[in-house]
């Protein structure tokens, strides 16, 4: 491509100024060196908030001597930067940090379709167009309402129609499409009364107007095509905003291993992989692929695949799974499966056996129109035939016909649904909830059951102590001069409650760290060691303990408990206050379960439950007429989250679960899920009301129609007063 | 009536462009940004690397 421009540009150029052309091919030919190796770098800046940030930090970043651009947008709180080849992304955020905001590596290619948001400029395109038209028509009617005769009307209604046709074949071009597709399907949508409204009122229109009749339905026509479009269009931005969330949420895990080469380690993308490398993963790193240990040992944390809390020992030969967390040394592992192909897809096939169970439900815009487009066929025919049978003048039959499906067109019907969801999701966008599916809000309001997953759902995913008070000082002090020589998670979370409760650490010297079994060291010429029971030679317990041993004394367990996720206890009591059934499924051992389900009042709970278990316990419930929404955040927990009747997954969960989840919750709390479930429930009864208004006004407006009373004056006006009632009736959600 | 035949051209005409400076504002990325641009105009200091795509 480069070397195609570079000789098009040297022959036209030559011709006319070899010399000044060869120093613009020059130039050019630089700057496409440069921007072709040009990293591309998207940071999130969840923080930045005001003009002075933009500034700050566009100013910060170009004052760096490898940033060649920086661009902030406030509205995604996003920054785009232009750095020199070999920057690494990670730099980046570091430097944004400094200049005193929070920022997080996006990864630009999971990203790469967020910009050209192309069906939402075609629609914002299309209503402009109708908008325009619109406007124009409507002030010409005025002049026909207000007693244009003769010659005037006929060149008004001219002028409307010559606006009108190229308007509505541009702007309506959706609903016609719709349409076409439900025929040829051979059933019936929404957009089959919509489409044969609006063409049969243009071509009665253009029948009058060509007669010189009084009455013809232009501006009637064009308003119906734009207040539908606005329904659309509001469908459509709630749906891309919870999109481009979603896949920004995704982008934040940039999915990078370190791959063994021949000259040494280099750092590629998780999905290059290939079936037998070799893969370095630090400690605190997630396994990229499938595998087996060849060489290192360590400790596994698989709570996202299985919900277990105890930590589960690496070493060499030991097969390990994709998602799960080194925790303590370095691993080398042999890829045996990759991407697609991973444990991920091992629940595939109970994801899909679950999925044909969701696509039964029908929203309740789908049942309305299922009642509603056979009505107004019949409706519209039988005054057609009732009408030509009773005068024999084809042209007031089908002027009649015309008056009575632009009064029952489903104007409000259309806009009822999308502006309540819009409105909702607004809403709980700011509490912190992102809503993907577009049914989502609906099924939550209808929820009586909640189950809870335990790891990572309800308890936060990191670990306290829970008998520091019982040990003593002595070990304490010893303890917490072993922990603090360690970056394993248990050891941290010793080292911050030790540190808490005012313990000064022990004068422990040879500090070493064993990967996979734990640190040791000598306290007054006695060795003392921390870590698994099976190092210092005690009983496993079935709860996740660190064991301290001094000199010889036997070993202390050192217990830990998971620390419960902010508004955990509040959320279950609000939950059960509101007389829902609240249950607790996890894949950890029944002691740890049974504490937790205790401390949080739930009676219902299942421990050790297999991924099966799980799926096969919410559809049992389902049959029983329950209505389930599953809160879950790992692997394990796909099968049912799918399977439930509407799903809500923690931004930390696993990709794979918030994929199959309805319902991201952004924030770190539990807390704003019963108000969301209240906010649904009050979107869903707007959603009835408006269903109601429309009704209403189809009930007086249509007998009018019928009996050939309509004029387009009158049409025109119902039509927009109902849409503006029920837009202002959703608005009451937010 | 006969002025008729010059103002309703003109209006539309004047609508047509106000239709054509909103395409161009879409075509453009206009809308990319609308909370950032509102905040940059407060800025005192020119916005001299505006977004390119």
């Amino acid at each position: 491509m480069a070397s195609t421009d570079f000789d098009t540009e040297f022959e036209t150029g030559a011709a006319a100024c070899p010399g000044c052309s060869m120093a613009s091919v020059a130039a050019q030919r630089a700057r496409q060196q440069a921007g072709a190796e040009d990293e591309t770098i998207l940071v999130s800046l969840p923080t930045i908030h005001c003009a002075a940030c933009i500034n700050t930090v566009e100013q910060g970043l170009l004052a760096l001597p490898h940033v060649r651009d920086a661009r902030v947008n406030l509205t995604r709180k996003r920054a785009t930067v232009h750095a020199a080849p070999g920057t690494d992304p990670a730099d980046i955020a570091a430097d944004v940090e400094r200049l005193g905001y929070e920022a997080h590596v996006l990864d630009s290619a999971t990203l790469s379709g967020d910009a050209a948001d192309r069906a939402g400029r075609d629609l914002l395109m299309r209503l402009a167009v109708a908008g325009f038209a619109s406007m124009n028509v409507m002030l010409l009617s005025v002049a026909v309402w207000s007693g244009a005769e003769g010659a005037t009307r006929d060149l008004f209604h001219w002028i409307s129609a010559a606006i009108v046709m190229p308007a509505v074949a541009f702007s309506a071009q959706p609903f016609f499409r719709n349409a076409w597709t439900a025929l040829r399907a051979r059933h019936l949508n929404m957009d089959v009364p919509i489409s044969l409204a609006i063409l049969l009122a243009l071509v009665t229109s253009l029948w009058e107007t060509s007669l010189s009749g009084e009455h013809a339905y232009f501006d009637a026509a064009i308003a119906l095509t734009f207040f539908l479009l606005t329904g659309r269009y509001l469908d459509h931005r709630t749906r891309s905003v919870a999109r481009s969330a979603a896949r920004e949420l995704a982008a934040l895990e940039v999915p990078k291993a370190w791959r063994i080469g021949a000259e040494g380690d280099e750092k590629v993308d998780a999905g290059t992989l290939a079936v037998g490398d070799l893969v370095r993963v630090h400690p605190g790193a997630r396994m990229p692929v499938d595998g087996d240990i060849t060489d290192g040992t360590s400790e596994l944390d698989r709570s996202l695949l299985t919900g277990e809390t105890v930590p589960v020992r690496a070493e060499p030969g030991r097969a390990v799974s994709a998602g799960e967390v080194n925790l303590t040394g370095p691993l080398v592992i042999r890829a045996t499966a990759v991407g697609r192909d991973t444990s991920l897809h091992r629940m595939a096939d109970l994801v899909a056996v679950a999925e044909s169970g969701r696509s039964r439900y029908t929203s309740l815009a789908d049942k309305a129109a299922k009642l509603y487009a056979p009505g107004v066929h019949v409706l519209s025919a039988l005054a057609f035939v009732g009408w030509l049978a009773y005068t024999g003048d084809l042209r007031v039959a089908l002027n009649i016909a015309a008056a009575v499906l632009i009064i029952t067109c489903p104007c409000a019907l259309g806009l009822a649904v999308p502006a309540v969801t819009t409105a909702a999701s607004g809403r709980l966008f700011r509490h912190g909830l992102l809503i993907k599916n577009a049914t989502a809000l609906e099924r939550l309001a209808q929820v009586d059951t909640v189950v809870f997953d335990k790891t990572g759902t309800l308890t936060a995913g990191t670990p306290v102590p829970t008998n520091l008070a019982d040990m003593p000082p002595r070990d304490l002090q010893i303890a917490l001069a072993l922990a603090s020589g360690s970056a394993h998670p248990l050891s941290k979370a010793l080292t911050q409650a030790a540190r808490a409760a005012g313990v000064v650490p022990a004068d422990v010297t040879d500090i070493t760290e064993v990967p996979g079994h734990g640190t040791q060291g000598t306290w007054q010429g006695h060795p003392v060691r921390l870590g698994r029971a099976a190092w210092l030679g005690a009983e496993p317990l079935d709860q996740t303990a660190a064991w301290l041993r001094v000199g010889d004394e036997a070993a202390h367990p050192i217990l830990f408990t998971d620390r419960l996720r902010d508004g955990a206890a509040e959320t279950v009591a609000a939950l059960e206050k509101r007389g829902m059934r609240v249950i607790l499924m996890s894949g950890d051992s029944p002691r740890a379960v049974q504490s937790l389900a205790g401390s949080l009042g739930i009676d219902d709970w299942t421990a050790e439950a297999l991924p099966a278990d799980k799926a096969a316990r919410i559809e049992a419930l389902s049959a029983e007429g329950a209505k389930v929404l599953m809160v879950g955040d790992g692997l394990n927990d796909t099968a049912a989250l799918t399977a439930a009747h509407v799903s809500i997954s923690p931004a930390s969960a696993l990709d794979a679960a918030r994929v199959a989840s309805d319902i991201v919750l952004l924030g770190a709390t539990l807390s704003p899920l019963p108000e969301a479930i209240s906010t649904a429930g009050r979107s869903l009864r707007r959603i009835r009301e408006n269903f109601t208004v429309a009704t209403w006004y189809n009930i007086i407006a249509v007998p009018l129609a019928v009996a050939g009373l309509c004029s387009p004056l009158i049409a025109a006006l119902a039509m927009s007063a109902s849409s503006i009632t029920v837009s202002l009736n959703a608005l009451r959600v937010r | 009536m006969e002025v008729l035949s010059f103002l309703i051209p003109i209006s539309i005409f004047l609508g047509i462009i106000g239709l054509a400076g909103f395409i161009w504002t879409l075509r453009t990325n206009q809308y990319d940004d609308p909370e950032g641009d509102a905040r940059r105009i407060l800025s005192d200091t020119y916005d001299d690397h505006p977004a390119e795509d």
